[in-house]
């Protein structure tokens, strides 16, 4: 009843262009903000929030930054890992440098720093496209992770190879470190998650994200109507970066605390992120989110049902968790390329006119 | 009219739309491919609010020299002179900065966006708010925005394709698709339209509608157009003056009166079958 087009005419421009059109889907946008800063924080335990709210939040980032480049702009790329590995040691080179700045704008610089370093390896894009492109991507993974590996510089120097997050705070509120609290580091990635999610809707609603689209769909008549593709390339790979650094900065230092470069940012991250994007929908934010929580979550339900529901042993469990990411991408690359969004766009479509379809 | 007309000086049409001086002028341009010669040495002008149409059997070179035009290939051999200016080598979006617009032969829009993007995107070089100011949005974007989607709205009226504005452009008919490609070109606003067979592939009524559109264009927004045509009577219909080529050739030029009394295009072009 109350989920109508119907009497809700939009009178200006604006009104039309706005992110939920729909006044059902705004409130229920501005109640899932609500629980998200006012309940959630008051509730969360270390448990929910090492297992599936902070890398839920991480992940989205994550997500929304390569679906702009592979979503929105077409741009293939096997270097998500290596790319959060950039924003990983940024900012660990630099909370570790700066021990008194605030750790907020670490993560912002280190997203930056990633932003730079993934203009970098985008510059072959403009001669290279599709499989050649994630080559050209899958060498940075490799070669990144390398350097990562066999600079000294970049652990400082550390006994063990690898790096580990210093206590820092943010305007007094302690979120890294092994002292740090659940509430305080889930309130800290939450912010960025929301912010990233803000910033990358309104670039992909306007002008920049209608560039972007072009070069995916054609990239002959985007140059015709004035795209300089080098430019909205590259631009593509530095918005996606800067947002992929701040996950990587995130994931090590607030989620994880300690990093082994080749284990936490190989090329299973980057794997990882894709699927995420394909399942929840290529081009769109929200299916960025609800990739993200799909692969999240799945997981940890099949191990709280098939472990401690049945009590199959865990590599089991394990191997049916490959069997069903492996079966449905498979499915949504052949049946659904706009993965979960376009399912739940479908959904709402059919509700909007229900019960009158025609 | 004639070859001898100064290019500073205009003309009127039988129709009585006065037509400026030279707009865009191409100078003895050659184009190869490898071995294959697409243009040889041809030149003609564009006038200030006319209807040129390039007209040639298949392969002449038409698209060729559109191409020329627009940026995509580089002559061999020839000058393009722009707006009274001799135009360096461009890239195809520097083209489109200069206000040239064009179409497709074969339709070129952007299948995953809805008709409104796809027309929208035609505002790109009238919009000029940076990365920073558009990923905040409220303020100077949005502001931005909402004045181009007036622009547009009008071409969308203009065009009469208002109830498929959020239709995914890979859903349209070929025909409902050729006008959404016009519509975006139009969006741009430009001082020469070039326009690539508009209506190849349609229908006797869709050929009438485009036919429309594109004399309504030129009168109510005095845009100048090139066109390439294969129909002929479409070709007199329309256009002030007319290129005729063959084999890469220019065998006329003239008005649509003079071209049909032309002995070398009636032996090429006229009295040769063509679909
Ligand atoms: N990119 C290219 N590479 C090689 N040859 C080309 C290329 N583009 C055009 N040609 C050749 O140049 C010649 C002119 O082609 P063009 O497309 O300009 O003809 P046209 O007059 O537009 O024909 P049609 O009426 O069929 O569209 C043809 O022989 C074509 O094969
Ligand atoms: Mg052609």
């Amino acid at each position: 009843m109350l989920y109508r087009e119907a009497g809700d005419f939009k009178t200006s421009y604006v009104a039309d262009g706005q992110t939920f059109p729909i006044w059902f889907d705004r409130m229920r946008y501005y109640a899932v903000l609500a629980i998200a800063f006012g309940v959630i924080p008051f509730f969360v335990n270390d448990y929910y929030a090492n297992a599936v709210l902070l890398p839920f939040l991480i992940y989205s980032i994550a997500a929304i930054g390569l679906n702009i480049l592979v979503g929105y702009c077409g741009q293939v790329s096997l270097g998500t890992g290596a790319f959060m590995a950039v924003g990983a040691y940024a900012v660990y080179k630099l909370m570790t440098a700066f021990p008194e700045v605030n750790l907020f704008f670490h993560v912002l610089l280190a997203g930056g720093i990633t932003a730079f370093v993934g203009v970098m390896f985008g510059l072959p894009s403009l001669r290279i496209k599709g499989f050649y492109l994630a080559v050209a991507t899958l060498a940075a993974q490799f070669f990144l992770v390398w350097l990562f590996n066999r600079v000294p510089w970049f652990y400082n120097y550390s006994a063990s190879g690898q790096i580990s997050a210093p206590d820092r705070t943010v305007f007094g509120m302690l979120v890294s470190g092994p002292n740090a609290e659940a509430w305080a580091k889930y309130m800290f990635c939450l912010v960025f998650t929301v912010g990233v999610a803000f910033l990358a809707r309104n670039l992909t609603r306007g002008m920049q994200g209608r560039q972007w689209m072009a070069i995916r769909d054609m990239d002959i008549a985007a140059e015709i109507i004035g795209v300089n593709p080098l430019r909205a390339k590259l631009m593509a790979f530095a918005v996606s970066s800067f947002f992929i650094g701040i996950a990587g900065a995130l994931f090590f230092a607030v989620y994880l605390g300690a990093v082994e470069v080749g284990e936490v940012f190989g090329i299973n991250k980057s794997f990882l992120v894709l699927f995420m994007i394909i399942i929840g929908g290529l081009g769109s934010i929200f299916g960025s989110f609800a990739g993200a929580a799909f692969l999240v979550l799945l997981p940890v339900l099949l191990k709280n049902v098939l472990v401690g529901g049945l009590g199959w042993p865990t590599d089991l469990a394990a191997h049916v968790e490959f069997m069903i990411v492996g079966l449905l991408i498979i499915v949504f690359l052949i049946a659904e390329p706009h993965g979960l969004a376009q399912l739940w766009r479908v959904a709402k479509e059919k509700l909007r006119l229900w019960p009158f379809p025609h | 009219m004639n070859a001898q007309m100064h290019p500073q000086d205009g003309y009127t049409t039988a129709d009585g739309r006065n037509i400026g001086p030279v707009l865009m002028e191409m100078r003895n341009i050659t184009l190869r491919f490898g071995g294959v010669k697409a243009i040889t040495d041809i030149s003609f002008d564009i006038r200030e609010g006319e209807i040129r149409a390039i007209i040639g059997p298949n392969g002449a070179g038409k698209s060729s020299m559109l191409n020329v035009i627009s940026g995509f290939y580089v002559p061999q051999d020839g000058e393009v002179w722009y707006k009274g200016q001799k135009r360096p080598p461009m890239k195809p979006f520097q083209v489109a900065r200069l206000g040239i617009a064009r179409t497709f032969q074969n339709i070129a829009l952007f299948e995953g966006m809805t008709v409104l993007d796809n027309v929208m995107t035609g505002r790109l070089n009238h919009m000029k708010s940076g990365l920073i100011a558009q990923a905040i949005w409220k303020g100077r974007a949005e502001a931005e925005e909402v004045a181009n989607r007036e622009v547009v709205e009008k071409v969308i009226d203009f065009l009469e394709i208002q109830a498929i504005r959020k239709t995914p452009v890979a859903r349209l008919p070929y025909g409902l698709k050729k006008r959404v490609e016009l519509a975006r070109a139009l969006a741009a606003e430009p001082s020469l339209l070039l326009l690539d067979e508009p209506m190849a592939g349609m229908n006797v009524e869709e050929k009438e509608d485009m036919s429309r559109f594109i004399l309504d264009v030129n009168d109510e927004f005095g845009t100048t157009i090139c066109l390439i045509e294969h129909d002929m009577g479409v070709v007199m219909d329309l256009s002030d003056r007319v290129v005729v080529m063959d084999y890469g050739k220019k065998i006329g030029d003239g008005t649509p009166d003079e071209v049909r009394s032309n002995q070398a295009v009636i032996d090429a072009y006229l009295g040769v079958a063509h679909d």
